[in-house]
């Protein structure tokens, strides 16, 4: 749903005109307090204060009983040892590139084939509506299609001649699973949100291009990629960020199994912490998480250049 | 005028388009209706499990019609069947609370998106209209809070909320996000930096302070954004689970998809009670689905476009 902040640049071009030129500096301070104390009072108490202790919890170590006791930086040497650790980093990453590799392949098709095709807001309300039902029902689902037993995908394998699949207890196959499960469920949301980038090329470029004889598919490498970069570079950070926080479907079906093969690592925060009681420890892992996060969305922005448009 | 002859201009073009059905463009529908069907069936499947009997699925894995149809599923979830026939059927027998669960479900969402709409409109008023120092800075930082992954704040305000003594309580799952939500105030601020300023203008001469301007002036003119915003907010609060499941995991608090979780593992080991388990999907995706189509095109529209309007 953050995804709109793909917008911010328009808000950025906006801002100059109400600012205070006209108004000879009268300052409407007291009034503007009162408008923003709840929201103040909520972005303090539930964004910055939890926030700075999140970094000092990660310094200590803490049962949740007791109190936290400092420990320094023995939680992230422990973490540099632990080969769950390192086990959850590989499993979330194998993810992350499935996840996000084919739902943006997959979400750039179906843009392109419906700026070619079709205006329906039918087609993009039913593509949509994966999109709106929980994480949690989209693993139930899927649980379901894909049952070992009796599952109609398994069924139809079968029926194909097919060797039967267990993908949510195959070693090899429950990470894949996991990843198609939410690539079904995000690809018309992303797909949207590229179609809606797509909507902001004026469509002379493409009039130009086809009178110089460019072909559809040269046109789409050549136009619509780089013109679309920076709405891909913020859909990009903003849908990986998403996916490394996985969580939902693995709760609600492997818990992490088989044999350690889907223990994500917010699965893995949330079982330290609040499992194991290690909640210094947990703290310690959603500062690496956190830390891996900012520098891949600094990384993606500045290789995407996201703040450039080669429209200028 | 001109918009009849844009009209016509695109009916010719797409008579144009229907007379060029080159195969490439066969081939591109096809693809197109592959992954619509890929999006569709599946919610197909559900209700299709959710009206057959449990028992009876293994003898049919492929039927497109209800296994052996019965409201049985429903009765079960619902909690309006008799235990024996819940067993027969091949459910568990295990009572499910389903309409406290519901009940809590529809308190949380409904607080949240409330709260959240109420509070960041006259958060996002104050950084679109009002001047004051360090207007832009502090927007700046509500703003940073985007980039905090949840999973980050989640443990610090589990430990706030269990210190606040509202741990398993329904305001200790509401209160983190009742008062603010950075998206929330950026989007609500977009939208407020485009109303045209002359009507405020007109009105603060006539002598209407700040909150008469936004409340008789920008609440009204904001109604569609306004709307959109809290449809957004309560799916996405409907949808949640890991704050519930950590703050709200007991019997008397759960919301239907932490709810969802326990009636996969209740059931008896072998085989689930598949129908059981679709018939509470349905219903638990089914206020949001109403949501949906009474309000689709705002919804689809939101998408990418929020705030530019």
């Amino acid at each position: 749903m953050s995804a709109n902040t793909i917008d911010k640049p328009a808000a950025v071009r906006r801002r100059p005109r109400s600012e205070s030129s006209q108004t000879g500096g009268r300052s409407e301070l007291k009034i503007a307090l009162v408008f923003i104390a709840p929201a103040l009072v909520g972005f303090l108490a539930f964004f910055v204060y939890p926030t700075i202790r999140g970094f000092y919890f990660s310094l200590t170590q803490y049962n949740l009983l007791g109190t936290p006791k400092f420990i320094g930086l023995d939680n992230f040497v422990k973490i540099g040892k632990d080969p769950l650790f390192w086990n959850a980093m590989g499993v979330t990453i194998e993810y992350v590139l499935l996840n996000i590799g084919f739902q943006t392949v997959i979400a750039l098709l179906l843009a392109s084939l419906m700026q070619r095709l079709t205006q329906s807001t039918l087609l993009r309300g039913a593509l949509l509506l994966p999109w709106l039902i929980s994480n949690v029902i989209a693993a139930m689902l899927w649980f379901w299609l894909l049952d070992y037993q009796i599952g109609l995908a398994n069924v139809a394998m079968e029926w194909l001649g097919l060797p039967k699949v267990a993908f949510f207890a195959n070693e090899f196959w429950a990470i894949p699973t996991m990843a198609f499960v939410n690539v079904w469920r995000h690809m018309g949301y992303t797909a949207l949100l590229i179609y809606a980038g797509m909507q902001t090329i004026p469509k002379y470029v493409y009039e130009a291009a086809s009178i110089d004889g460019s072909s559809e598919w040269n046109s789409f490498w050549r136009m619509t990629m780089p013109l679309l970069r920076p709405v891909l570079a913020m859909i990009l950070v903003i849908t990986v960020t998403g996916s490394f926080q996985i969580f939902d479907t693995v709760a609600v079906t492997t818990r992490g199994g088989p044999v350690n093969v889907t223990r994500v690592m917010q699965y893995y925060i949330y079982q330290k912490a609040f499992g194991e009681g290690q909640f210094g420890y947990g703290s310690a892992l959603s500062v690496v998480l956190f830390a891996i996060l900012a520098v891949l969305a600094a990384v993606q922005l500045r290789l995407l250049r996201a703040g450039e448009s080669d429209l200028a | 005028m001109a918009t009849i002859e844009v009209r016509a201009a695109e009916d010719a073009n797409r008579k144009q388009r229907r007379r060029n059905l080159s195969p490439g463009r066969i081939a591109a529908w096809v693809v197109l209706f592959a992954f619509l069907l890929l999006s569709l069936f599946p919610f197909y499947w559900m209700i299709r499990t959710a009206f057959s009997t449990t028992r009876s699925l293994p003898s049919d894995p492929t039927s497109l019609l209800p296994v052996d149809f019965t409201w049985g599923a429903f009765q079960r979830v619902l909690g309006l069947g008799t235990q024996a026939q819940a067993i027969a059927e091949g459910g568990s027998g295990a009572s499910v609370n389903f309409w406290l669960y519901l009940r809590n479900s529809v308190i949380y969402a409904t607080a949240v998106t409330v709260g959240q709409v109420f509070f960041c409109s006259l958060a996002a008023y104050a950084f679109a209209r009002l001047r004051w120092p360090g207007r832009n800075a502090v927007f700046g930082l509500f703003l940073g809070a985007l980039l905090v992954p949840p999973i980050f704040t989640s443990l610090p305000n589990f430990i706030l909320i269990k210190n606040l003594g509202l741990l398993n309580s329904l305001p200790g799952m509401i209160l983190p996000s009742f008062l603010m939500a950075p998206f929330a105030i950026f989007f609500l601020r977009q939208f407020f930096l485009g109303i045209n300023r002359e009507i405020e203008e007109a009105a603060s001469i006539d002598g209407a302070g700040p909150w008469r301007v936004f409340f008789r002036i920008i609440l009204p003119m904001s109604t569609a954004p306004i709307t959109t915003l809290a449809i957004l907010t309560f799916i996405g609060t409907w949808n949640d689970y890991f704050w519930p499941l950590l703050v709200g995991n007991t019997d008397a608090t759960k919301v239907l998809t932490v709810a969802l979780g326990v009636f996969r593992s209740q059931t008896p080991a072998g085989s689930p009670d598949w129908a059981g388990l679709m018939a509470a999907t349905l219903v638990t995706a089914l206020p949001v689905l109403i949501l949906f189509f009474a309000f689709a095109r705002k919804i689809i529209d939101s998408i990418g476009y929020s705030g530019s309007k």
